[in-house]
Formats: C-alpha cells, sequence, structure tokens
C-alpha cells in the first residue's frame, strides 16, 4: 500500500537509532561499574596524602616549601579535567561553565590564566572558546594511566616552581550518585591548611634524610595523586552521564514511535475507510 | 598514651591495612626504625623493603612496599606506599629469578645509561627477597 511509507521508514529509522542508543547505553552502564571500581580502588590512597599534607600544611615548618607559601596573584593556572567523547549530556558544559565563572572573577582583577587540558572536549572547547592553553593531553581511554598525566601536571608544577603562575586549580566533575555529578573546583596550589584546630602549638616534623628532598618528592606525588584521583572519577562520571544520556534517547525513541505509530494506522486506516466508500459508492452507482 | 597507635597502610591501588598497632617496624630512607606508640611527628621516605606491624595482641603481619613515604603523628601512624603488597602473596621464586635477571644486568652493565634502573630493580627483588625470607624464618 502506497499510504504511509515515509512513515514506516521514519519508524524503522527511529527504531535503528534506539537500538544503537539502547546498545550504548548497556556499554556505558558496564563501564560505570569499571570506572567505579578504579575510583574507590585509588580513594584511600588520595584521602590519606590529602590527609598528610593538611598536617603539613598546618606545622611550623623550619623549611617553607615553595608550595606552602601563599604569593600575590598574578597569574593562575587550571587543569581542566574533560571527557574524550561527546554523548555524555552536559557533563562537560556544565563543568566549562563553572570553570569559565572561576576565570571571570580572576579576570575582574586582571589576573591572566593558563589553561592545562585534560581530554578531547577541553581541548577543542578551549581552541574555539580562546584561552592559553599550555598543556594538552587527551586520548586517555577507560583506564586512565598516572604516567600519561604526569607530563603535562609536570608543565604547570614548572611554571609554578618559576612563578609564572601563582595558584594552581583542578576541575573536574566528581561522582554524587549514578544520577547526579557535579563540578568541582579545587585549589591544590598553595596548599591550604585543613580546620583541624588541634593542632594549635608549633610543632614540627622529624624529616628523614632532610626537609627539601622529602617534600618535593611527596608535594609532587600529592599533585599527581589529587589529579589522577579527577581523571579517574571524571572518568565514572562520564560513564553514568552517557548512561543516562542514552537512556534518555532510548526512551525518547519508543515515544517518538509510539506517535509515529499512531499517525501511520490512522493514515491506514483513512486510507481504508475511504477506499470502501468508493467502493460502495461505484457499486451503487451501477 | 596508650599502648597502641592507629596504623594505615595505603597503596596507590589498594588499602591494605587499617587497625591499631603496638608496633610498625619499615625500612626508612636513612635506616630502619620502628614506631611505638608516643613516637614524636616524624615524616620519611621509604625504602623497597618490608614494612611489619605487631597488631593488637602480638599478632604479626607483614607488607612489602616499593618504595614511598612514613608519617608519624601523635594518633595515627600512616604509609602511602607506590605499590604494597601482602608478603605472604609475593611469590619467592619469582622473586629469586627477578634479583638473578637484575644481577645478570648489573654484571652485563656498559657505560653508566642505565645504571640507575638496574640498581632500583636489584634494590627492589632484594627487598622482595627480604620480606619473604622474614617470614620464612618465623
Amino acid at each position: 500500500m502506497a499510504v504511509g511509507k515515509e512513515i514506516r521508514n521514519q519508524i524503522s529509522s527511529v527504531k535503528s537509532t534506539q537500538k544503537i542508543t539502547s546498545a550504548m547505553q548497556m556499554v556505558a552502564a558496564s563501564k560505570m561499574r569499571k570506572a567505579q571500581e578504579r575510583m574507590s580502588q585509588g580513594k584511600p590512597y588520595a584521602e590519606k596524602i590529602r590527609a598528610v599534607v593538611s598536617h603539613l600544611a598546618n606545622a611550623t615548618p623550619e623549611y617553607h616549601h615553595l608550595y606552602l607559601k601563599d604569593r600575590d596573584v598574578k597569574r593562575v593556572g587550571y587543569i581542566v579535567v574533560s571527557t574524550d567523547r561527546g554523548l555524555c549530556g552536559g557533563l562537560n558544559v556544565n563543568l566549562f561553565k563553572k570553570t569559565l565563572a572561576d576565570m571571570k572573577t580572576w579576570a575582574d582583577q586582571e589576573v591572566e590564566v593558563d589553561i592545562c587540558a585534560v581530554g578531547q572536549k577541553a581541548i577543542s572547547f578551549f581552541k574555539s572558546y580562546g584561552g592559553n592553553v599550555v598543556a594538552a593531553v587527551s586520548g586517555l581511554g577507560e583506564e586512565p594511566s598516572a604516567h600519561e598525566l604526569i607530563g603535562s601536571i609536570k608543565v604547570m608544577l614548572d611554571a609554578y616552581d618559576e612563578g609564572k603562575i601563582d595558584r594552581l586549580y583542578v576541575v573536574y566533575n566528581e561522582f554524587v550518585t549514578t544520577m547526579t555529578q557535579q563540578a568541582e573546583l579545587h585549589q591544590l596550589l598553595p596548599l591550604k591548611a585543613s580546620g583541624e584546630e588541634e593542632l594549635q602549638h608549633h610543632w614540627d616534623y622529624i624529616y628523614e634524610p632532610d626537609a627539601k628532598a622529602l617534600l618535593d618528592g611527596l608535594l609532587t606525588r600529592f599533585i599527581e595523586s589529587q589529579v589522577y584521583q579527577g581523571v579517574v572519577e571524571n572518568a565514572a562520571c562520564e560513564q553514568a552521564a552517557r548512561m543516562i544520556a542514552m537512556k534518555a534517547a532510548t526512551d525518547n525513541a519508543g515515544e517518538m514511535i509510539n506517535e509515529l505509530q499512531l499517525v501511520y494506522n490512522k493514515a491506514r486506516q483513512a486510507a481504508i475507510t475511504q477506499e470502501i466508500s468508493e467502493i460502495v459508492s461505484g457499486a451503487a452507482a451501477v | 598514651m596508650g599502648t597502641t597507635v592507629q596504623c594505615d597502610i595505603v597503596s596507590c591501588e589498594e588499602q591494605l591495612f587499617s587497625g591499631s598497632v603496638e608496633l610498625v617496624i619499615a625500612s626508612g630512607e636513612s635506616g630502619d626504625l620502628g614506631i611505638a606508640p608516643g613516637h614524636a611527628a616524624l615524616m620519611t621516605s621509604l625504602k623497597p623493603g618490608p614494612v611489619r606491624v605487631v597488631k593488637e595482641g602480638g599478632e604479626e603481619e607483614v607488607f612489602y612496599v616499593t618504595g614511598g613515604y612514613l608519617e608519624v603523628q601523635p594518633n595515627v601512624v600512616t604509609v602511602l606506599s607506590d605499590t604494597a603488597q601482602r608478603a605472604d602473596h609475593i611469590d619467592e621464586a619469582a622473586a629469586l629469578e627477578a634479583k638473578a635477571e637484575a644481577e645478570r644486568e648489573f654484571a652485563n652493565l656498559k657505560g653508566d645509561m642505565d645504571y640507575d634502573r638496574v640498581a632500583l630493580q636489584l634494590a627492589e627483588a632484594t627487598a622482595r627477597l627480604r620480606a619473604v625470607q622474614y617470614i620464612r624464618r618465623k
């Protein structure tokens, strides 16, 4: 029957799109579980090293490490952790919005901004938006390895050492639940003392072998571990957000198919009715 | 001051140990050190080697770390290791093999290009063996 051919085509094309989105949803769900596992494995280390470093910031050391000193802010650095691929809802957009809002407050104080972009989306976003991207890394995949990150982190740390930037932030999505991901901005450098008030008296560690080498190593490790944790967490967010986005797309496709099916049935019904009435009126005329 | 102190051992991959202990013995950069409850605040880097903890009640557990940091606070001892293993999970044969391999490389070394890497390998293999042999002795 000639009637509704176009609608039938449309239905079948929506159906095949739905198949793709539902497959992507399932893939994202299984990847999310793995990413979540990776995230929770790294958490104890990240938390402990954060505790150690905040103890350190509370101490009154004889040796003042560069990373612990507050400087006048002339230039700030951001490490922006995004995903490599799209189709994950508003995840990256929210992240960039948060970053830009924060950058604007600096821009108002005439502070310049350097960016280290992690992930393809951040790279292309800052390319089109404009921004001084000093380091970029992408293609980390589902199992980000710390090695690949170290290079670009080092660019930012070197810039800090040389006094090119006076603050360093990291921005990434925090995994709250499967349904919610929250864009978070943390200050990495200089390190902020934790609010624990129990250690008010003056004290310092005994350092072995010597304070400088030890703190250099420890603080670099701390920054790396925080950024790495951010990347891993962002990866879990990506899969969760994609799963939700694809579930919504699958549901929408289902609705669309139902609507189109209704339109198609109506058209078919109308065509049949018309044919019958033509036959009847033809028979009556005979 | 009590007779035990909270101790946490974490590596990049997982949390290996958390609980109250009577004593922690680790190989610091400038020699082995034992931490008993009430130790002064201290921070040191660790060499590859075994970390022994004496748990509340006298039971002992041995971990192997490839290096990292040890922090002592009045109420908590934290070991941040690069990679760590429970010592009884180490395969002794594999450790011996790794040590032999590193020694062979050491002997065949030309120039000083890879000296650091091979020296590190050897130190790690030796440390791993130390951890295994310690358990054996008990």
